[in-house]
């Protein structure tokens, strides 16, 4: 066999094999990638989850059924929580505790039972727990796996990750219900029952 | 459908079964042994070809998966699909060897999923384990009021009393063997006892694990039809749910506390969550007849117990009501969808 041969069918596996690596390492780079945009769109409904549950809050407080005192107590919980600019998760875990106060108070349904919107009230309080439980726990599971992906010795050798910022996890006290406990058949946060 | 939702469903059909409109037949499933019983999955290009067109002419605002990390037309989908995915884990068992999030195809589909589901905590535990990620738990419903009434089959449950059981009879690990023995146990100081079973499966190989004195009091159902099963429900002093493991959910069990039938089951995790630990059915020690035996004898000889659990399973399974599980679920297609825009297809 020919020596120029030999030299070409070397270059051509070369070649191939840089195209190989190529090829996965952009495709290791296209999963990191989604991760991230999980991850931000997941941030961004949890963002979103938030607000809704401070207007309902602030709603709450404002609805004329509360006394002065709860009243003030969850409309400025709510404010400092919105105040924040991008949620904190000190000030929604302290928002979540004046909601559970609020909600935990022995006669509060029967007190929102005299108002006429009330029971719509407490319905979008419920719903926007969940939403916020919901979310939480879909972004953090979504930081978790960039995370565990970023530690991955390709993605750190190459950089894959880029300039994106490693996300954090998001960890508050979101649970607004009292009681629930065993035999639930969700563990998603219901006000009723 | 009922939340005035569009609903396209994508499933493994043989080409002549009918079909609802909204279902979309992905090509005949293969009967293979998956996870110690028989499944029928599809896999396979055209089955994948199929998925992909139909993810791409749905344009869908959430796509959801059941058991993706089954070899399957979800894991298909995932792998295909691009968007807002939820996915949902029934199974507690996976084979983790097989699992163990090493194949990377497997990964890339896993990772696409934006909201996990598990329908029993164990199920949640298992994909904990496997993947690393977390879920929120929405149990799987039963339509509580398909249940709640119907008619005893014509001489039932009769003055001698009677256990029931339903499921496939040849799975071993739906425990129909440890039924029979605590049967045969119970039937010889009882006379009139007799035992209902309705399910799919080899009837002569039941019929034979009984001594022959007794074979003509277990009453072979065979597959039945959805409103007999409710019936069957109804038709029994004690519906026993003797599975040895491998149990997820166990949507029987939440069946027949819809029917409100008083329960005799396994103490399997899931089986206690689903029973309120024992306030809503009787639990024994999985796998034991003897203990089935006294757990089934006992309810036999005491009405007003039945009558109390019957009563609690009623008040129990209202939170597996399907119209209380489809609210949370839709609230997890809101938590995924918004700022993302629709599930297409990926490069």
């Amino acid at each position: 066999m020919l020596a120029g041969e030999t030299v070409l069918i070397d270059v051509i596996l070369i070649v191939a094999l840089a195209v190989l690596v190529g090829v996965y390492v952009s495709w290791r780079a296209g999963r990191l990638d989604r991760l991230h945009a999980r991850v931000d769109t997941a941030r961004a409904a949890l963002d979103a989850a938030l607000l809704r549950r401070s207007s309902v809050a602030l709603e709450l407080a404002a609805c004329g059924v509360l006394d002065p005192a709860t009243s003030l107590l969850l409309a400025g919980a709510a404010h400092d929580a919105r105040a924040a600019g991008e949620p904190t998760e000190l000030a929604e875990s302290d928002l979540t505790r004046a909601l559970r106060a609020v909600v935990g108070q022995p006669d509060f349904r029967a007190l929102l039972n005299r108002q006429g919107n009330a029971d719509d009230l407490l319905a979008e309080l419920e719903a926007t727990a969940r939403q916020v439980f919901l979310a939480r726990k879909f972004y953090n599971d979504a930081v978790a796996a960039t995370r565990a992906a970023r530690r991955r010795w390709l993605v750190r050798l190459l950089g894959l990750a880029g300039g994106a910022p490693l996300p954090e996890f998001f960890e508050i006290d979101d649970s607004v219900v009292t009681g629930g406990g065993e035999g639930r058949g969700s563990d998603m946060p219901h006000l009723t029952g | 459908m009922g939340l005035g939702h569009e609903v396209s469903v994508i499933s493994p059909a043989d080409d002549d079964t009918p079909l609802p409109d909204y279902v979309v037949s992905a090509g005949r499933a293969v009967p293979v042994p998956y996870n110690g019983s028989v499944a029928r999955l599809a896999f396979g290009f055209l089955s994948a070809s199929r998925v992909r067109r139909w993810v791409k002419e749905g344009a869908f605002d959430v796509l959801h998966v059941h058991e993706p990390a089954a070899p399957s037309l979800s894991l298909l989908a995932c792998w295909v699909a691009e968007g807002p995915i939820v996915a949902t884990v029934h199974t507690a068992t996976l084979r983790s060897r097989v699992m163990h999030a090493s194949a990377p195809a497997l990964r890339t589909a896993l990772e696409k999923v934006s909201g996990w589901i598990a329908v029993s905590e164990a199920a949640r535990t298992t994909l904990v384990e496997h993947t690393g990620g977390d879920a929120v738990l929405i149990p799987n419903g039963v339509t509580v009021r398909k249940y709640e009434k119907a008619t005893p089959l014509p001489g039932w449950p009769g003055p001698g009393g009677a256990l029931g059981f339903l499921g496939r009879m040849d799975e071993p690990r739906k425990g129909l063997e440890v039924l029979l023995r605590a049967f045969t146990t119970l039937a010889a100081d009882r006379p009139g006892l007799r035992l209902l079973i309705a399910g799919p499966g080899d009837a002569e190989n039941v019929i034979d694990k009984v001594p022959e004195a007794l074979r003509e009091r277990v009453i072979l159902l065979g597959q039945v039809s959805e409103e007999d099963k409710a019936r069957v429900y109804h038709s029994v002093d004690v519906f026993c749910a003797p599975n040895t493991g491998g149990e997820s959910f166990g949507i029987v069990l939440a069946e027949a506390m819809a029917a409100g039938a008083p329960i005799a089951a396994s103490d399997l995790d899931a089986f206690r969550q689903v029973l309120r630990g024992g306030r809503a059915g009787e639990l024994f020690e999985t796998g034991d007849p003897d203990a089935l035996a006294r757990a089934a004898g006992r309810l036999l000889d005491d009405p007003q117990r039945r009558a109390e659990l019957s009563a609690a399973a009623s008040e129990a399974v209202r939170i597996y009501d399907w119209p209380v599980v489809a609210r949370d679920v839709v609230q997890v297609y809101q938590t995924v969808v918004p700022a993302i825009g629709r599930v297409g297809v990926a490069r």
